[in-house]
């Protein structure tokens, strides 16, 4: 018996090493292809355009000769590319600030246990499923700024509501215009804003509340000093996502307004500039401009809430 | 983020009151109710209306009948297009969705040397703007030979859908117990033994959840499209942009073509909205 089961763990040992050391490479060879994929898509193609970026390549042909930061600095002088930081800014003050505001706001209502929550929930979400290029042709319509005979959309409502005074051009307002687009992003966006602080709001244990109304606090002044102050971490989730989201916008104008110079933003400046305008060094300087102004929100975020993990 | 879709699913914390002390805030709730529903309504009552019928001046106005005449012109011109994109959409989030749960497994239960390196460098992907990767991707797409066609955007949605398909399965089974993947050991199954037989049965809610998140973004996505397809690989979001833009395609077909784009997504979101609210926050920081 004894010798038996020795010679067993004699026979097994060496195969479950073995087979421990098959494991160990095909582990690395199931995961590889991934990661090489990502090696040449992501850090690859970065470089790649980095060097685009540093080059005179204009034209169709791919041309290397070295330019320094001479794509850059001409975008810094560029007329275009100021509207663009302009129209940056506009947008994600109000797209950002609309969504948090509106999504703070219907979080805070539906936590009040009312009856229906979980429809009201789906109907405010559902934007979410859908992509901007519907989301902006629809809206072409609604905030169409035709006036007079031609008069449609939402200003036809409040023409006929008597709310004149709402009636407006929309994105076709000179200067502001941006602001306008920002509507139909809003629209999209703020139900998923409500889907992060309400996940917040029932993430604060009960007994939290309790105690503050046992220390006679009344519920507007839970809600101040209690509930708001815990909100603070989604608050400056919702900044980052958002945030890049508005750095990135590109289909939704396109779709609201084609290519406009008024509306103009980098993503779309990119995107004309080398691909209709075969301006490679340029388009490639504008992406790597984005990536940078992407990694200065995103970065620093990650880097705090890994830390946060850590410390839990 | 600690909060998850269970979370809010959990219910309001705030104690039952009075009933009829609450009924005032029903009018902001239904506001905003009716401030989300506008495009969904235009969007129906124009394409249910008939040709004859059809004015801006009366878009607000329901229609007299369900004429589908609206709805047949946007499927003529749409239908190529929105065959383009299943037949690379599928395929794509298939792909992505096993091979992130491969590296999700990998990762989290047979850590190998730099797997700790690995992950974050995997994650980064997830927050570049594809601008800075677009003049590359093209030239790349082009010199193997799948510009134009679906297959090049089908290998571009696989590729830049492994951070997020590869997180959350890593996500997942880091929460699963060790023991599991010991027992399976002990008991002389192999990696892919233990994968096959023990994580993989496990895994069918995340891959709803990565399967419905990957179709969304595939299906809504332009950028890529607009850069690596021409016309005969146009899928449905391009073509639905250049027929918006176009000055012969009417806008009532415009909005019945916009919906007939936008029902793929909509029926998944409303059979699997929970499972859709989960992938939204598990890929919260996915734009």
């Amino acid at each position: 018996m004894a010798l038996t089961e020795a010679g067993d763990r004699l026979t097994i040992a060496p195969k479950r090493r073995r087979r421990v050391q098959k494991d160990k490479v095909l582990a690395v060879a199931l995961v590889s292809p991934s990661i090489i994929a990502i090696l040449v898509f992501v850090y690859g193609f970065i470089a790649w355009s980095a060097r685009v970026s540093l080059s005179t390549w204009k034209g169709l042909l791919p041309d290397y000769t070295w330019a320094g930061l001479e794509n850059y600095r001409n975008l810094f002088a560029d007329p275009r590319f100021h509207v663009d930081i302009r129209n940056t800014v506009i947008f994600t003050v109000v797209f950002v600030g609309g969504c948090l505001i509106i999504g703070l706001g219907l979080s805070l209502l539906l936590d009040q246990g009312l009856k229906g929550e979980a429809f009201f929930r789906g109907l405010f979400l559902f934007p979410m499923a859908i992509s901007f290029i519907v989301t902006g042709v629809v809206w072409r319509w609604l905030m169409n700024p035709a006036a007079g005979d031609r008069i449609s959309g939402l200003n036809l409502i409040f023409d006929s509501l008597g709310l004149d005074f709402l009636e407006n051009s929309w994105h076709a307002t000179p200067y502001w215009g941006m602001a306008f687009i920002a509507i139909p992003a809003i629209w999209q966006m703020s139900g998923y804003t409500m889907a992060l602080y309400l996940a917040g709001l029932r993430s604060i244990p009960e007994e939290v509340r309790e105690a503050a109304r046992v220390d006679g606090a009344g519920e507007i002044q839970i809600y101040r000093r209690v509930i708001l102050p815990q909100l603070r971490p989604v608050t400056l989730t919702a900044l980052i996502i958002l945030g890049h989201i508005s750095l990135k916008v590109f289909d939704l104008i396109i779709a609201v307004a084609g290519k406009q110079y008024a509306l103009d933003v980098p993503a779309i400046y990119m995107w004309q500039t080398t691909f209709d305008g075969y301006f490679f060094g340029r388009g490639g300087a504008i992406g790597i401009l984005l990536l940078l102004s992407v990694g200065l929100l995103v970065i620093p975020y990650l880097v705090y809430t890994q830390r946060q993990e850590r410390n839990s | 983020m600690t909060a998850t879709a269970a979370d809010i699913a959990k219910g309001a914390a705030a104690p039952p009151s009075n009933v009829r002390a609450k009924i005032w805030l029903y009018v902001p709730l239904i506001l905003a109710s009716i401030f989300y529903l506008i495009p969904m309504y235009v969007m129906l009552a124009t394409g249910f209306k008939a040709f004859d019928e059809v004015s801006l001046r009366t878009m607000w106005n329901l229609p007299s009948g369900l004429s589908l005449d609206n709805f047949k012109a946007a499927w003529e011109a749409l239908s190529p297009n929105v065959w383009n994109s299943f037949k690379f959409v599928v395929p794509a989030s298939i792909i992505s969705a096993m091979l992130g749960s491969l590296n999700g497994f990998v990762l989290a239960k047979w850590k190998f040397k730099g797997a700790n390196v690995i992950f974050p460098l995997i994650l980064f992907g997830m927050f570049i703007p594809y601008q800075a990767v677009l003049i590359p991707l093209v030239e790349f797409i082009r010199s193997i030979n799948l510009f134009g066609g679906v297959w090049g955007l089908m290998l571009t949605h696989i590729v830049y859908g492994l951070p997020i398909t590869t997180l959350t399965f890593r996500n997942y089974y880091a929460a699963l117990p060790d023991d599991l993947v010991e027992a399976s050991k002990i008991d002389g199954a192999g990696l892919l033994g233990t994968y096959r037989w023990v994580l993989l049965p496990l895994s069918i809610p995340s891959f709803v959840v990565v399967l419905i998140w990957q179709f969304t973004a595939a299906w809504n996505d332009f950028l890529f499209a607009v850069v690596l397809t021409s016309n005969e690989g146009w899928p449905v979001t391009v073509a639905l942009n250049n027929l918006a833009g176009s000055q012969i395609i009417e806008w009532n077909v415009q909005m019945a073509a916009s919906f007939l784009a936008a029902v793929p997504t909509l029926i998944i979101y409303i059979f699997l909205g929970r499972y859709f609210l989960r992938g939204m926050l598990a890929g919260a920081l996915k734009g």
